[in-house]
């Protein structure tokens, strides 16, 4: 894909900060509001495909690797099978955070409630776990296709 | 009509009697059959889990396995597409 006109390419960068800042706070709020690390990861995913479109697949290529990505995709996986191990001495996936004081281990009081932040145990650093891996997984994706794109747009597809 | 399409009509009669009688023995629209695991998420994952959103709490914590598939099912497809799209990448 070849860039867009100077005007997409503004808007995008005009765009671009919002969209990451309402994708992580979807995936950060996930234990207390709508959402969580998957519907976060493809907000934000969704912000970096739009910078793509506009800047097109060769020029985003020079910026994100995606070899990058891909580490940043066994970060996350690894994460969360690491955070679900952690509470293996009582049971695969269990909650050994939750109502320990300290980071993430308060107790929300009974019943309906504005929320705290550090409530919930291993539940906010799985999705943020999560969270990675769907915003490496997607970007990567679309940033392969259009690379493969460009490629058969040059005469690639005699190619075997 | 020929033989291929009477074992589709024949196939289709099938399925759809099937779903028929499954639709005529389920219970009765917005009754509440055996909703003990319900009850017993909304009235226990805030002071088990700590999460205000219960939604939440089963995914992650009472049914966190099913997630580890779901992840994995994302990892199969960015594999899948990688290793379709990726001999441009090199060359």
């Amino acid at each position: 894909m070849s860039e867009m006109s100077k005007i997409v390419r503004s808007i995008s960068n005009l765009l671009l900060p919002f969209i990451l800042i309402y994708g992580f706070y979807i995936i950060l709020h996930g234990h207390l509001t709508p959402g969580g690390g998957f519907q976060g990861g493809a907000v934000v995913a969704s912000g970096l495909v739009m910078v793509l479109v506009a800047y097109g697949s060769e020029r985003f290529a020079s910026w994100v690797k995606e070899k990058h990505l891909s580490v940043l995709e066994s970060i996350g996986a690894l994460g969360f099978i690491s955070l679900a191990f952690l509470g293996l001495s009582t049971a695969f996936f269990y909650n050994f955070l939750a109502g320990k004081g300290g980071l993430f281990g308060d107790i929300p009081p009974e019943g309906s409630n504005p929320g705290a932040l550090n409530t919930a145990g291993t539940l906010p650093l799985m999705n943020l776990a999560v969270g990675l891996k769907v915003i490496a997984g997607l970007a990567s994706i679309v940033l392969v296709m259009g690379l493969a794109s460009h490629y058969f747009k040059q005469g690639g597809e005699n190619d075997t | 009509m020929s033989k291929r399409d009477l074992v589709g009509v024949i196939s289709l009669l099938i399925l759809v009697g099937f779903l028929g009688l499954g639709a005529a023995s389920m219970r009765e629209f917005g009754v509440v059959d055996r909703a003990y695991m319900d009850d017993y998420i909304i009235s226990h994952s805030q002071d088990e889990v700590g999460a205000n959103n219960a939604v939440t709490s089963v995914v992650f914590d009472y049914r966190g396995f099913d997630t580890l598939g779901e992840a994995t099912i994302l990892f199969a497809a960015v594999v899948g597409v990688i290793v379709i799209f990726r001999r441009e990448v090199h060359e």
